[in-house]
């Protein structure tokens, strides 16, 4: 597989070459996944990382350690996970695109700020290379078991974006998808991954800078004193000034109305603000959610699955296909907000959805939720191991 | 007849007041002494980052006429750490409470102050939880009467001013909300400061810790603090105690230290620096 692809930690020294950046690592590589995430998020532009150690996704941290100040990115190592997510905000309202890099544990006790980016519409990138939990779990170990926990972690309503990678190519791509969504729609974006995806070495093709497209968010075209920082324009997204440009404004994880001023007593406030928050991407769903389907046309059995399970899925559909078996795929390229409009399609179609998880059965329940009466059945796998594509498709056919 | 405006009215976001605070409540002597800091400094508002959290004071970063922000309880600092590390040239201020900043977000202080991260914090130290009704904190006196602590405290409270000085801030001071005019003089060091700068404000709460403390008339409450107070400056902050009876007020470390986002920069500098040297401007090895 790795043939003389340079391994991006030892690459050669590229002299005198044109459009050379140190951002974008141009060229193509044989590159673990935790790290295609990191330069994915510096092609992206990401420029400050906050973050604490925590297995499977440390090489995240490590990466962006070493080659943030190369670009004039700061990295923090804070103190608990707590804090990073803390920072990441603050350094989001200071302007700089920011992300934070963990793993379930990590991941719990970023979900209170991470309530907070989604209250004061905050854009920034939280990647969580998923272990095997509840609790400390098994922390080398893989597993899907947070990706309930991405769209209902922190309390209250709110809505967020989460997309789900299957190989070090997309752990790049993805994480420079994930930086321009939460541009756009000033909210968290998750990039929800495995320690298999994150710790797979595999080819990596990193773009020109100019073929990644790259989106900032929409900066007040007004002065100061007509600025309103939570009025949002038609497509529900406010404007964002930054600290120290004379905006002078007020930012609070209060329920609050345009003039970001807290609102604690009035119900209309409260349910317009919730509601813009949860519609700013509900409303969007169709355009956000990205699957990719394999053989689905004539399939009688679809497999929905997404992260490296969808890998050992798209090996069972193969295998069937080459045993005449009608078996199509229905990659899950985005988790949240779930893509239901291709799934109700898809259900529409077959006799029989499967959906195998590294979990005890989670996003099987949107599934559930969008197949109508078709049969709709889980596969869930718990501890190390993948599921063989022998058994998806046995159990698609069963 | 035009109508007659405070003469700091411009540093407030008018449209938030009348603030929440009761009558004789500390807190909104720490808001005029920072107007009043910011005013004779002729500080660069549009430098200053208000960061607060939950808790009364937590309210202060709506008052102030700057950017601000109202983080979640305990979490003011490390929301400053993340400004400051990308931009240098604001001067974050995180104004909150003592049970905000040592309790909640205990942590994100002794850490903070580790790093010596240019930020100022001004602490309200009222010596319980007022916006949940009075429960017992990190700093409730021994024997105290709070909602949760109905037969007296029994645990030791933080003193807060040897805590900074121990975790390594390099301007640390203590006084009381009745010394006004020492706590502006403080607070214009501190904001100047290069480091992690800490005031502590020991503040009435005449409504909740006052009403079951025998300091329930504001006015009570004010001698009390004169009564108790005493000026004690440059002494080891391990003998400057806060009790009933006693309470140790002063400027107790003024101190200089290499500055974390300075020693970032530098760092940085040094590493693009080296690639430069190497050729390798452009695209590097990793």
């Amino acid at each position: 597989m790795r043939g003389d692809l340079p391994r991006l930690r030892h690459l050669p020294n590229r002299e005198g070459g044109e459009n050379l950046r140190r951002d974008v690592l141009t060229g193509t590589y044989f590159s673990l996944g935790d790290v295609a995430c990191a330069e994915g998020a510096l092609a992206a532009g990401c420029r400050f990382f906050a973050g604490y150690p925590i297995t499977p996704a440390t090489e995240i941290a490590e990466h962006m350690s070493r080659r943030l100040p190369e670009v004039g990115g700061v990295y923090l190592q804070m103190e608990d996970e707590l804090a990073s997510m803390a920072a990441v905000i603050g350094a989001s309202y200071a302007g700089v695109k920011s992300m934070t890099a963990t793993s379930g544990p990590g991941f719990s006790l970023m979900q209170e700020n991470i309530g907070l980016a989604a209250m004061t519409e905050t854009p920034c990138v939280v990647v969580d290379v998923m272990r095997a939990g509840p609790s400390t779990g098994q922390p080398t170990k893989t597993s899907q078991q947070d990706v309930m926990q991405a769209k209902w972690g922190s309390h209250g309503d709110y809505e967020v974006i989460a997309l789900s990678p299957s190989s070090v190519q997309e752990m790049f791509d993805l994480t420079v998808e994930a930086f321009n969504l939460s541009e756009v729609y000033r909210c968290p974006v998750f990039v929800m991954t495995d320690e298999i995806v994150g710790h797979l070495m595999e080819r990596l093709a990193i773009p020109k800078p100019e073929e990644n497209r790259l989106v900032d968010r929409k900066k007040p075209t007004i002065p100061p004193s007509q600025y309103l920082p939570f009025r949002a324009d038609e497509d529900l997204v406010p404007e964002m000034a930054i600290f120290g440009e004379g905006y002078r404004f007020y930012a609070t994880g209060l329920t609050h109305d345009e003039t970001g001023h807290p609102q604690t007593d009035s119900p209309e406030e409260h349910a317009r603000l919730v509601q813009r928050l949860c519609d700013k991407i509900r409303k969007n769903a169709n355009r956000i959610a990205k699957v990719e389907g394999v053989f689905l046309d004539d399939a009688d059995v679809c497999i929905v699955g997404y992260g490296s399970v969808a890998r050992s899925a798209l090996s069972a559909v193969v295998e069937g296909r080459e045993k005449g078996i009608k078996i199509g795929l229905l990659r899950l390229v985005t988790l949240w907000p779930f893509p239901d409009q291709v799934v109700e399609e898809v259900a529409a179609q077959v006799d029989k959805i499967l959906v195998p998880e590294m979990n005890y059965g989670q996003m099987v329940r949107e599934v559930e939720r969008c197949a109508g009466r078709r049969k709709v059945e889980s596969l869930p796998k718990l501890g190390d191991a993948l599921h063989t594509p022998q058994e998806i498709l046995a159990h698609a056919l069963s | 007849m035009s109508a007659v405006q405070h003469p700091l009215e411009h540093y407030t976001r008018s449209g938030m007041i009348p603030h929440i605070w009761c009558n004789g409540c500390g807190d909104g002597v720490i808001l005029g002494e920072f107007l009043r800091a910011l005013d004779e400094l002729k500080y660069d508002i549009n430098r200053l980052v208000v960061v607060s959290g939950i808790g009364c004071i937590g309210r202060i970063s709506g008052y102030t006429n700057t950017d601000s922000f109202h983080t979640t309880h305990g979490r003011a600092l490390a929301f400053a750490v993340g400004v400051k590390a990308v931009r240098p040239e604001l001067k974050p201020v995180v104004i909150s409470g003592d049970g905000d900043l040592f309790a909640i977000g205990g942590n994100h202080f002794i850490h903070a102050a580790r790093r010596n991260i240019d930020v100022t914090v001004i602490c309200s130290n009222n010596f319980n939880y007022g916006m949940t009704g009075g429960q017992s904190g990190p700093t409730t006196p021994i024997d105290a009467y709070t909602t949760t602590t109905r037969y007296g405290n029994i645990e030791h409270p933080f003193n807060l001013a040897h805590l900074a000085a121990a975790s390594g801030a390099v301007y640390v001071a203590r006084w009381t909300s009745i010394h006004v005019k020492r706590m502006r003089e403080s607070i214009k060091k501190a904001i100047n400061k290069k480091g992690f700068s800490f005031v502590e404000v020991i503040t009435t709460c005449p409504e909740e810790y006052g009403r079951r403390n025998k300091l329930a008339d504001p006015i009570e409450g004010m001698k009390w603090l004169r009564e108790v107070s005493v000026v004690r400056s440059f002494i080891d902050p391990i003998e400057a105690v806060v009790q009933p009876d006693k309470i140790v007020v002063g400027e107790f470390v003024d101190t200089e230290k290499p500055e974390y986002s300075d020693l970032l920069l530098e760092s940085t500098r040094k590493v693009q620096a080296n690639l430069e040297k190497e050729g390798k401007l452009t695209n590097v090895a990793l």
